[in-house]
C-alpha cells in the first residue's frame, strides 16, 4: 500500500507507481493567494508571459495581510488585488473575512484527495483536510496561474505517531511545540510529514489544522492528516463536495513508511517555546517569573474559534494583570461571529481584551499594532523569530491559546493549570 | 580549466545572498557571494566551476536570490547529499543545476577542493580530469532539463507559449 503522500501524488500526477525521489507534475486542483504575495507579484510575470489565469474556478483570493490598509501603499495593493481579481473574472474572493488558510476551510474549498498550492509558507494548513497542499513562492505561482500544473519531487513520509488522549487545557499547539523541540526546524526535511494515531484522530478539525499548519515549522513540505468522518462531517458542513472515492485516501500507516516517531499525548504538559525559535519548547512549568508586556491571541494557527473558546474559558470571571495587554484578533470573520453568539467574545471583553481584524496582523509584522523596541510577548501564533513580530529588540515567546490567556491573568508566563486547578 | 569548489560546513542562504548586500542588484551581490566563508570564491570563480556542499545545502529563507546568484558566476552544477526544500526549488526554478550526492561519495579522496573537473548536464555525469574517474548523479527528466536549459521557469514558459502561439 502507498503512503498517503504518494496516493495524493499519484492521483494528482496521474502515475499509478512512485517512489520517493521521482520527479513528477502534478495538475493543480486549487491554487491561493493573497494580497501580500499574489497579484501584485503574478501580474507583471503572467503579463510578460501574455496569459490570462489558466482556469478561474481553480483560484481563491484573499485579502489578509495588509488589512486593515493603514497607508497610501498598502491602500494601493488592495486596490490592485481588487481590479486584478475582476479583471481575470475571479468569483472566489474573500475580501477582509479573515486569514486565508482559515477562510479556505470554512468556505467548502478544501476536500480529501484535491491536490493544491498555496503563495504562503502555511499553506500546509490544507493537509489537515487529507489534501495534499504546499506554499510557493510568487515566481512558481505565476507559473501555476498560467498552466494549471506544477513539477514536484515525490516526498518520503515521515509519520508523527502520538497515542492516548490529551490532558486537560493541553492542546495541539502543545502537541506541535513539543514537536519542533524534539526534532527542530528542519527536521522535516522538505518531506512529507503525517499526523497520525488516536490523539490525533480524537482532535476536531480546527486542532488538527493547528498540526497541519505548523508544518512549516517543521521544515516539512507538508503536514498530512488521513480524512475521517471527523473531516467528512466539516467539508460537507462548509459546503465542499466530498468525493465519493475519498475513503481511498484514509491511509494512516503503510508498509513502506520507514521513519515512524512515536509521542505519547498522556505525558505531555502545557509548552513554550522562548525566543527566537520554535523548537525552543519546553513545559510551561520551567518558564518561573518572566514577565512580557504584550499577551497576543491570533493568527491562522492561533485564533480560530476553538481557540477563542479556551482563551474565554480561563477568562471567564477574570481580568488581565495590571500593566500588561491583550490583543485578540480572531482568524475570520465567520469564527468571530460565532464566538459573538456565543458570548466568547463578551467574555474575552470583560476580561479585559482589546480587538483587532480578522487578519495576519501582529503576526506577520504588518501594522500599527507591532511590536515596539524591547516588548516581550507571549504569543498563541506559529513564529517566533527574531524581529518577525515588531522591532529587532522585541521577544515572543509561543503557547497555546490556554497558556497565552492564563500568563494574561498572572502577569507572568504561567501554566494554565495552575490557574485553572488540576 | 572548470574547477571543483568543495564548500565546507553548512552553507545558507545568508551565505550565499549576504542580507546586508540584497538591496543592491545581481552582479554587486555577486562580489559577496560566499565571503563569509571563502573569501576566494567571487573574484575567482570562473564558468563551469561546480560547487560540491555538504548535506541541507542551502538552508535558511526562501530568497530566490541565493540560487540566481550562483547561476550568475557560471557555476555548472552543485552537488550535495540534500538540498533545502525551497532552495532546490528555486534553484530549478531558476536554471541553477542541482545535484543530490550519495553521502558515501563524499568521502571519495579525487573529490578535493581546486580539482579540475568537467561536468556534463545531460548526462548528470561530473568528471575528475587528475585521475580521469567520475562520478554518476541522477539526471533530470526530460521536461526539468528543457526548463533549466531554457533558463527557469518563466524563460521556459515565454518560450512555451510562443511556440504554441504561432502554431495556432
Amino acid at each position: 500500500m502507498m503512503t498517503l503522500a504518494k496516493k495524493l501524488l499519484s492521483a494528482a500526477s496521474g502515475q499509478p507507481k512512485l517512489k520517493a525521489g521521482d520527479i513528477i507534475i502534478c495538475d493543480v486542483d486549487l491554487a491561493m493567494i493573497h494580497d501580500s504575495g499574489g497579484p501584485r507579484r503574478v501580474k507583471p510575470i503572467l503579463e510578460r508571459l501574455n496569459r490570462k489565469v489558466w482556469d478561474k474556478n481553480k483560484i481563491v483570493v484573499v485579502t489578509d495581510h495588509y488589512v486593515p490598509a493603514e497607508s497610501d501603499e498598502t491602500r494601493a495593493i488592495q486596490a490592485l488585488t481588487k481590479k486584478w481579481v475582476k479583471d481575470q473574472s475571479i468569483e472566489n474572493f474573500y475580501d477582509e473575512q479573515g486569514i486565508c488558510h482559515v477562510v479556505l476551510p470554512e468556505r467548502g474549498h478544501l476536500t480529501p484527495g484535491i491536490f493544491c498550492v498555496g503563495g504562503d509558507s502555511h499553506s500546509p494548513t490544507g493537509g489537515a483536510f487529507g489534501a495534499y497542499m504546499f506554499g510557493i513562492g510568487a515566481t512558481e505561482m505565476a507559473g501555476v496561474l498560467a498552466t494549471g500544473s506544477i513539477w514536484i519531487q515525490t516526498p518520503e513520509t515521515i509519520l508523527m505517531s502520538w497515542e492516548n488522549q490529551l490532558p486537560e487545557y493541553v492542546t495541539a499547539k502543545d502537541m506541535m511545540l513539543a514537536m519542533c523541540g524534539k526534532i527542530g526546524m528542519g527536521g522535516g526535511r522538505y518531506q512529507a510529514i503525517q499526523y497520525a494515531g488516536e490523539t490525533v484522530r480524537s482532535l476536531p478539525m480546527q486542532e488538527r489544522m493547528t498540526l497541519s499548519n505548523m508544518a512549516a515549522e517543521l521544515g516539512a513540505q507538508v503536514g498530512l492528516i488521513a480524512p475521517d468522518e471527523t473531516t467528512i462531517a466539516y467539508v460537507e458542513a462548509a459546503g465542499g463536495q466530498v468525493p465519493k472515492n475519498w475513503r481511498d485516501f484514509q491511509i494512516e500507516t503503510a508498509e513502506e513508511t520507514s521513519n515512524i516517531m512515536y509521542f505519547d499525548a498522556a505525558n505531555l504538559s502545557p509548552q513554550i517555546a522562548a525566543p527566537h525559535s520554535p523548537a525552543n519548547a519546553d513545559d510551561a512549568s520551567e518558564f518561573r517569573n518572566i514577565g512580557f508586556d504584550v499577551a497576543y491571541i491570533g493568527a491562522c494557527t492561533g485564533a480560530k474559534y476553538i481557540d477563542l473558546v479556551a482563551a474565554a474559558e480561563v477568562l471567564r470571571g477574570r481580568h488581565i494583570a495590571d500593566g500588561i495587554t491583550l490583543k485578540v484578533a480572531p482568524a475570520s470573520l465567520r469564527d468571530q461571529n460565532r464566538a459573538t453568539d456565543d458570548g466568547i467574545m463578551q467574555v474575552l471583553q470583560d476580561a479585559g481584551a482589546e480587538f483587532l481584524s480578522n487578519s495576519c496582523g501582529i503576526c506577520a509584522g504588518y501594522g500599527e499594532d507591532r511590536l515596539g523596541e524591547n516588548q516581550v510577548c507571549i504569543s498563541s501564533t506559529a513564529r517566533n523569530f527574531k524581529g518577525r513580530m515588531g522591532a529587532q529588540t522585541s521577544a515572543v515567546y509561543l503557547a497555546s491559546p490556554y497558556t497565552v490567556a492564563a500568563s494574561a491573568v498572572t502577569g507572568t508566563l504561567t501554566d494554565p493549570r495552575l490557574l485553572m486547578g488540576e | 580549466m572548470p574547477r571543483l569548489w568543495r564548500l565546507e560546513g553548512t552553507i545558507d542562504t545568508d551565505v550565499l545572498a549576504p542580507g546586508y548586500y540584497m538591496k543592491s542588484p545581481l552582479p554587486e551581490l555577486a562580489k559577496h557571494c560566499l565571503e563569509a566563508v571563502r573569501s576566494d570564491f567571487s573574484h575567482s570563480v570562473d564558468q563551469g566551476d561546480v560547487i560540491l556542499a555538504n548535506a541541507n545545502m542551502g538552508v535558511g529563507s526562501s530568497r530566490e536570490q541565493a540560487a540566481e546568484v550562483l547561476k550568475y558566476l557560471g557555476i555548472a552544477a552543485v552537488i550535495a547529499p540534500s538540498f533545502a526544500g525551497i532552495f532546490y526549488r528555486n534553484a530549478i526554478n531558476l536554471g541553477l543545476p542541482v545535484f543530490t550526492i550519495d553521502e558515501a561519495l563524499m568521502d571519495m579522496p579525487t573529490l578535493v577542493d581546486g580539482a579540475k573537473v568537467r561536468f556534463d548536464f545531460d548526462t548528470a555525469e561530473l568528471r575528475i580530469l587528475d585521475d580521469a574517474t567520475s562520478i554518476s548523479l541522477i539526471p533530470f527528466p526530460d521536461f526539468l532539463k528543457e526548463l533549466i536549459l531554457d533558463g527557469g521557469l518563466v524563460p521556459h514558459l515565454e518560450k512555451r507559449f510562443q511556440t504554441e502561439g504561432s502554431s495556432i
